[in-house]
């Protein structure tokens, strides 16, 4: 069984969680125009590598962010939104 | 007897004939390229070839032709989607299919096997009825059924599904049919090949040269290639392909895994699905049931299958079948999905001129196959999309004009 580890409740079963898609920078509503609100919208890249990804463990309620390499479904780091960890993913997975 | 054929395997006289040319030396340039040897890359060659005479052609394959999705699907055909246009486009596929034995002249196993959409609530019977008041209107024979109707139909399935979720009604497709998957890819490839066109297996794309937003060249491993016209058809790895032309596009690939049983005797004359339970199955010409499920729950770029899968799959079908408890999965294996937001491919035209997708196949590529190739092919030579795709457009994504297809397999009602 696939396993992760969710910020506050540890390592758990992956069937506790739900992919949320990959974490983009949001342009500002009010001032970006149609065409870059649909790009920040669907637009992606998408080819595998390393990503920064929103997840949510589902029992408890917990957003999160999971840095993963979609080629290998290796988990770099997970760590809630308002605390990411003070190393960076090269410096981890080095 | 053992005698007679071993005189035949060895004697040469009754050899098979190649199906295609093996190249090895792709030409300076071509008038078109296309990147996959699936069912979709080769018969859109074969129709550039047939219907607009356009046989300078190259298809670049990286491993073996037909052995992505083309060979890696449940092997289903219909047409009872949900939007006019989606149902339109499916139609025009099974009326291709129909008549494509013999037009490649090999059989393609093409079985009418009547296709049932099973509804175990109030609200899927509602999906059902709109789908069928959709398809009566563009003139596809779909009707909501009752429980009677299944039950004479598959006199072997519980229709209380082990009391977990009852089936109240379904939507019955009478031309749902399967095929033999390979052979689809095998005699496309042949006929394509038959009217000059090139297949290269082997042979992995490593960039497009792009100027002035036109496409100039294709870099392989088998040197470069000259070329004004691309086309990407190449199902999960879209995705990195775009990347090479800097495209983007709302594709995000997950794994959508399928398995087979042990062969039995013919006793599942339909095909067989359910949203609610996540299952679709049918019964294959060898006897196994080849059984399919919703997609993997994250992206992931890979064909790694899970016991997870087999595990959620079998108890859903012992479940509709419970007799089936002791009967063994022989194969299991995935595909790579090249999923899009509203469930319908992207086809034809990008930004960049010469650079056409066939892409988004998600999980309702291999029905597509005949009218894909045939589509894409008049947009390729006549450079303009082909009517029945213009809804498919990549750009209807930033005009927030997207199709709204709920009738694609793996969407739970």
């Amino acid at each position: 069984m696939k396993l992760l580890k969710c910020p506050i409740n540890g390592t758990r079963p992956l069937s506790e969680f739900i992919f949320g898609g990959e974490w983009r920078d949001m342009p500002n509503p009010d001032t970006s125009s149609d065409l870059e609100w649909a790009s920040y919208v669907h637009y992606r890249d998408n080819a595998p590598g390393i990503k920064k990804e929103w997840w949510y463990h589902s029992p408890s309620g917990t957003w999160f962010i999971a840095e993963r390499n979609t080629l290998t479904d290796e988990v770099l780091a997970t760590y809630l939104y308002s605390n990411p960890p003070a190393t960076n993913v090269e410096e981890q997975s080095a | 007897m053992a005698y007679q054929l071993l005189k035949y395997a060895l004697g040469g006289e009754y050899k098979e004939p190649r199906f295609f040319r093996d190249c090895q030396t792709p030409k300076k340039s071509y008038d078109a390229v296309i990147i996959g040897g699936g069912g979709h890359g080769l018969a859109a060659a074969y129709y550039l070839a047939k219907d607009h005479g356009i046989t300078n052609v190259a298809v670049l394959e990286k491993g073996y032709i037909g052995g992505g999705n083309t060979g890696r699907n449940t092997t289903i055909v219909r047409s009872n989607y949900l939007t006019p246009d989606g149902v339109n486009f499916y139609d025009a596929s099974v009326k291709l299919f129909e008549g494509l034995s013999t037009e490649l002249d090999i059989n393609l196993f093409y079985s009418n096997r009547g296709h049932f959409t099973l509804a175990h609530s109030e609200s899927a019977m509602r999906t059902m009825r709109w789908r069928a008041e959709v398809n009566k209107h563009v003139g596809v024979k779909s009707r909501v059924v009752g429980t009677d109707e299944i039950a004479k139909a598959c006199p072997q399935m519980d229709l209380s599904c082990s009391g977990k979720s009852p089936i109240q009604g379904a939507l019955y497709h009478e031309p749902g049919s399967i095929a033999r998957h390979d052979a689809v890819a095998w005699g496309y490839a042949r006929g394509a090949d038959s009217m000059g066109v090139e297949i290269f297996q082997n042979t992995e794309v490593q960039g497009i040269d792009i100027k002035d937003g036109k496409v100039q060249g294709v870099h392989t491993s088998r040197g470069y290639i000259l070329t004004g016209k691309v086309l990407s058809a190449v199902a999960g790895f879209t995705p990195r392909i775009c990347k090479m032309v800097d495209l983007k596009t709302p594709i995000v690939i997950h794994p959508l895994q399928a398995c087979v049983s042990e062969p039995m005797k013919p006793w599942l004359d339909t095909i067989l699905v359910s949203g609610s339970l996540h299952v679709y199955v049918s019964q294959s010409s060898r006897g196994e049931l080849v059984m399919g499920s919703s997609l993997d729950p994250y992206e992931f770029h890979s064909t790694r299958s899970t016991f997870d899968f087999v595990e959620g799959l079998t108890s859903h079908i012992v479940d509709m079948f419970p007799f089936l408890s002791n009967v063994k999965i022989v194969r299991q294996w995935a595909g790579m999905a090249d999923i899009t937001p509203d469930f319908a491919p992207i086809m034809g035209m990008t930004p960049i001129k010469g650079f056409y997708l066939d892409a988004g196949w998600g999980t309702w590529g291999f029905k597509a196959t005949p009218i894909s190739g045939k589509t894409m092919a008049h947009t390729l030579a006549n450079d303009k999309a082909h009517d029945l795709i213009h809804s498919f457009r990549l750009s209807r994504f930033e005009e927030y004009e997207l199709t709204g297809e709920k009738g694609a397999a793996s969407v739970g009602h």
